[in-house]
């Protein structure tokens, strides 16, 4: 096809559009104001004839670029979806009339609306390119899996299963873990009343008899580098041995470690002799294999409490705040291996909060119940060596009373720290250039910001729990398995089958030059114009990804790969040298330049809504649907992500003559709702810094507001738009209108 | 402190009231959210709450379980059943355990639902037939002698109507009428004290 762009405009009459807006209008302004080569309207473009319209135009006419004013873009995204061409979309039908009254006074200010929106999407897609795809793109399906526990063996076997090659990196000796020291693991299947095999065995010997899975033991990772697809990674053993071998993605599945319970004195830690935590009571009980579990030295053991939430769940100095979700369970499951062998041992857990989540959950605790173990919901104040055996002194919350218990062993429920590596906001990368080996690094990644993974908090690497579990903040690399978030070992298992999952999902995404989610697909990537750039680093230091790296001598280095297509290192850019093919410091902001401001005489101002295209855009769209009114003043603009908004938009926007803008990202900060993680705190910070410009523009700070929408504001964000009207009608109108 | 505990969160006692107390098996399964607590209508009249009885029992404390007036206060509403979220029958357990400490003589000695209880029993169990008149007298009266007084004068007009509805006589007073056979009945209730006892395991 010619690199000529040739746009058709397509005005869609349907849904009402035609009885409420003059299309034929519409048709003449795509090419008399907005230059389309190609102008038609259609009475149902979205029908087999519209569909059949345009793509005789592609086919016959040489159009490259459509524009298709119907309805939103996140509507009929399938009917609309031509090869080979660029697509924009105008918003006639969720954003001109579902927002506006059918009335006499407000068909003028509708028609100024629908007309901008032609405008506004012919212009947008003259200056989009199609995107060519990523040239580098590298297709290898082998997996690197780091860790050879529960979490890490089971990646192991679910990729080789669906036919990719893996390998295992394990620091020890051995395959297995933390379940390879335990007697037994907690029930996987129903009806979950006991203690059951961990399935360790099973796994190493699958994992022996794979040949498409090759374990290096003894073994760390000494440096890992480049992106998805073409990940390399230094093997190096203990003894001083590297092997570099190529991977298309990367499961981190290192685990936990024990919190250490030397901290813990007053539970009698390392001072009285029988207090134990719960590994080393297992340890003991893999010992014994079955037989009774005796103490240290030698003893019976009659009586035994379990102390929950030790050092943990509590907000003193060096405990854990945050609880780390097994040990309940643990705590039945090891009462029930003194049951088992002998009914008339004492078992008594002590807890504050008894929570069981994960598959066994409420079967395992009455199964506890039901076979005797005494659970008494209070606080251990402290445990002590009383002549052979320890007193337990603690407060019975039910009971509401001091009190005691002696026993033989006492066992404390320490919770599990994430092996995550090092935090990359206090450990900094090397000079670019320069690398050097953390023996406390897991991955030694060469990237720009840091050896390791982000942490999301307390030390758990994780990009967001809940929407996007697995997905770290760098792209190719998952976690699952307690480095995730505290869990046992079915919630491992079931964990580590999702993560692989995705990063198969990625390999083959990689291999195509797609991005992974949120943006999955998309073809485009960041370009730079190098000759422009004055070094400033601010898109290596902001990209919520950590997809750019600095050369030696300190441009940018672009990582497709890497790159989740956020835009943030495009809003970041002082010097505007950064867009991509389909979205760029000019689709957007020739869109806003080419909105009809009315002079100012005319008393309509404009209002200029930048507003998130995973939340905010999707909240209008709905508050369309309910057909909630809002000012026919706006011209909305979708972004990205509030982190790809230029301040050049704004600037051009308040020269255009703009009398507000209203920029609509996600919620930030700690339980941030940013696809892109960092993006919209990054736009907060930066649009704190507008007031003084505007100030000195002698604007009023109000004529630009930045706000937190949440995908469920759908009557907030009309309300906003409205505010911002009536602030405007306030403070008067812009005076830079010409 | 430390060493009186000995005894204290082991299992001698709820093992005790599995055997000996009617759906005692179920006082394991509490998992004391205080449903129950916060569902009886005389909760705050109680010594002591089922969800505090229940964790008593595991914690051992028997003598303090079993001479509580807890149990015997219960009016059977079963708004604890009804809501228990592990389905523990609440009312059956409280009355299983009223009757187990009356059995051993541990129940306390002045709790009027105990006293009424018995009178009840006494007076059931000598013909086969409750005596209303005597049961009722003897309740007016349980409280002494001039609250009886007083009571009885105030039922007065009750009793008048009743005995002229022929729902009472008064002749009752004279012995009452009885079931045919009251020495065969009085067999059974022997031999089932028997068999009760039999079941009963020894604890102390």
């Amino acid at each position: 096809m010619a690199d000529e762009k040739k746009i058709g405009a397509y005005i869609c009459k349907g849904c009402g559009i035609g009885d409420r807006v003059d299309t034929a209008q519409m048709v003449s302004i795509a090419t008399r104001d907005a230059k389309a080569h190609v102008a038609k309207e259609h009475e149902f473009l979205c029908n087999a004839d519209g569909i059949k319209m345009i793509q005789d135009d592609i086919d016959n006419e040489g159009v490259n670029h459509v524009a298709i004013c119907a309805c939103s873009r996140r509507a009929k995204v399938e009917a609309f979806n031509f090869d080979n061409v660029a697509i924009s979309r105008g918003n006639i039908r969720e954003g001109v009339i579902w927002v506006r009254p059918d009335t006499d006074e407000a068909r003028e200010t509708t028609q100024e609306m629908a007309d901008d929106y032609v405008r506004m999407a012919v212009t947008e897609v003259k200056f989009m390119e199609r995107p060519k795809g990523n040239e580098e793109a590298v297709y290898n399906k082998k997996l690197l899996v780091v860790g050879g526990g529960v979490s890490g063996m089971t990646a192991a076997i679910e990729a080789s299963k669906t036919g990719y090659p893996v390998h295992i990196v394990e620091k020890t000796a051995a395959l297995g873990g933390a379940a390879a020291r335990m007697y037994k693991g907690l029930p996987m299947k129903a009806p979950y009343d006991a203690p059951a095999d961990t399935g360790v065995a099973d796994m190493i010997a699958a994992i022996e008899a794979d040949s498409n899975i090759t374990v290096h033991l003894n073994s760390t990772l000494t440096k890992t580098s480049g992106a998805p697809g073409r990940f390399s990674a230094d093997i190096s053993t203990e003894s001083g041995s590297t092997t570099t071998e190529n991977f298309g993605a990367i499961v981190q599945a290192t685990g936990y470690s024990e919190y250490d319970a030397s901290q813990l004195p007053e539970l009698g830690y390392g001072k009285a002799s029988n207090v134990v935590t719960q590994a080393e009571l297992d340890e003991m009980a893999l010992a014994a294999n079955g037989g009774a579990i005796k103490t240290k030295d030698g003893k019976d053991i009659n009586s035994v409490v379990f102390v929950q939430c030790a050092g943990q769940r509590s907000d003193k100095e060096g405990h854990l705040d945050y609880c780390s979700g097994h040990c309940c369970q643990t705590s039945i499951k090891q009462a029930l291996y003194f049951k088992e062998q002998n009914p008339d041992v004492d078992t008594n857990i002590i807890y504050s909060d008894l929570r069981t989540p994960g598959v066994s959950g409420e079967d395992f605790y009455r199964a506890g119940q039901r076979n005797g173990v005494t659970f008494t919901k209070g606080e251990v104040a402290e445990v002590v060596q009383d002549g052979d055996s320890l007193a337990v002194k603690f407060k019975d919350l039910i009971l509401d009373e001091d009190t005691a218990e002696k026993a033989d062993l006492v066992v404390l429920a320490t919770g599990m720290i994430p092996n995550g590596g090092v935090n990359i906001d206090e450990v900094g990368q090397d000079e670019p250039g320069q690398f050097t080996v953390n023996v406390d690094s897991i991955l030694n990644l060469d990237y720009r910001q840091g050896k390791d993974l982000p942490q999301l908090t307390k030390g758990f690497n994780d990009s967001h729990f809940i929407c996007f579990p697995y997905e770290t903040r760098r792209t190719g690399i998952y976690t699952c398995g307690p480095v995730r978030r505290p869990m046992d070992g079915a919630q491992a298992i079931e964990d580590a089958v999702g993560a692989t999952m995705k990063a198969l999902q990625e390999i083959e995404n990689a291999g195509k030059g797609r991005a992974a989610h949120p943006r999955s697909g998309d073809l485009s990537y960041p370009s730079f114009r190098r000759e422009g750039c004055t070094q400033c680093k601010r898109c290596t230091v902001e990209c919520p990804f950590g997809a750019i790296d600095e050369d030696e001598q300190r441009f940018p280095q672009f990582n497709e790969a890497r790159c989740r297509r956020c835009g943030t290192c495009m809003g970041a850019c002082p010097v505007r040298v950064i867009s991509f093919e389909n979205y760029s410091v000019d689709s957007v902001g020739q869109q806003l330049k080419n909105v009809d401001i009315p002079d100012e005489f005319e008393e309509k101002p404009r209002i200029l809504v930048l507003a998130c295209e995973n939340d905010a855009y999707p909240a209008l769209d709905m508050a369309a649907m309910n057909k909630t009114e809002y000012s026919a003043y706006a011209r909305i603009i979708p972004v990205r992500c509030l982190g790809s908004v230029n301040l050049i938009w704004i600037t051009d926007a308040m020269n255009s003559g703009y009398d507000g803008v209203i920029l609509m990202g996600c919620q930030k900060g700690e339980n941030y709702q940013c696809h892109f993680v960092k993006g919209s705190e990054i736009a907060h910070t930066r649009m704190s810094k507008v007031d003084d410009t505007l100030q000195s523009l002698s604007l009023e700070p109000e004529r630009v507001e930045t706000y937190e929408i949440a995908i469920t504001d759908i009557e907030r964000a009309p309300k906003l738009i409205n505010d911002m009207a009536e602030t405007i009608e306030k403070i008067g109108l812009s005076p830079f209108k010409f | 402190m430390a060493s009186d505990a000995i005894n204290y969160y082991r299992n001698n006692f709820l093992k005790e009231v599995e055997a000996n107390v009617e759906e005692g098996a179920w006082v394991k399964m509490c998992m004391q959210c205080g449903v129950c607590a916060g569902s009886c209508p005389l909760g705050n009249a109680w010594e002591h709450t089922p969800q505090k009885i229940f964790m008593m029992i595991r914690a051992g404390k028997r003598d303090e379980v079993l001479s509580s007036d807890a149990m015997w206060m219960c009016t059977s509403c079963y708004n604890c059943i009804a809501r228990c979220p592990r389905e523990l029958p609440i009312t059956h357990i409280m009355h299983g355990l009223a009757n187990y400490a009356h059995r051993l003589g541990l129940a306390p000695k002045n709790q009027p639902t105990r006293k009424f209880a018995t009178m009840f029993w006494n007076n059931l169990t000598k013909k086969g037939r409750v005596n209303e008149l005597k049961l009722g007298i003897a309740l007016y009266f349980m409280n002494g002698l001039v609250n009886g007084i007083k009571v009885a004068i105030k039922a007065m007009p009750l009793g008048m109507s009743m005995m002229k509805t022929k729902r009472l006589s008064p002749m009752e007073i004279l012995g009452g009428h009885g079931i045919k056979d009251t020495s065969g009945f009085h067999a059974i209730l022997k031999k089932a004290r028997e068999i009760e006892d039999a079941k009963m395991k020894k604890f102390d």
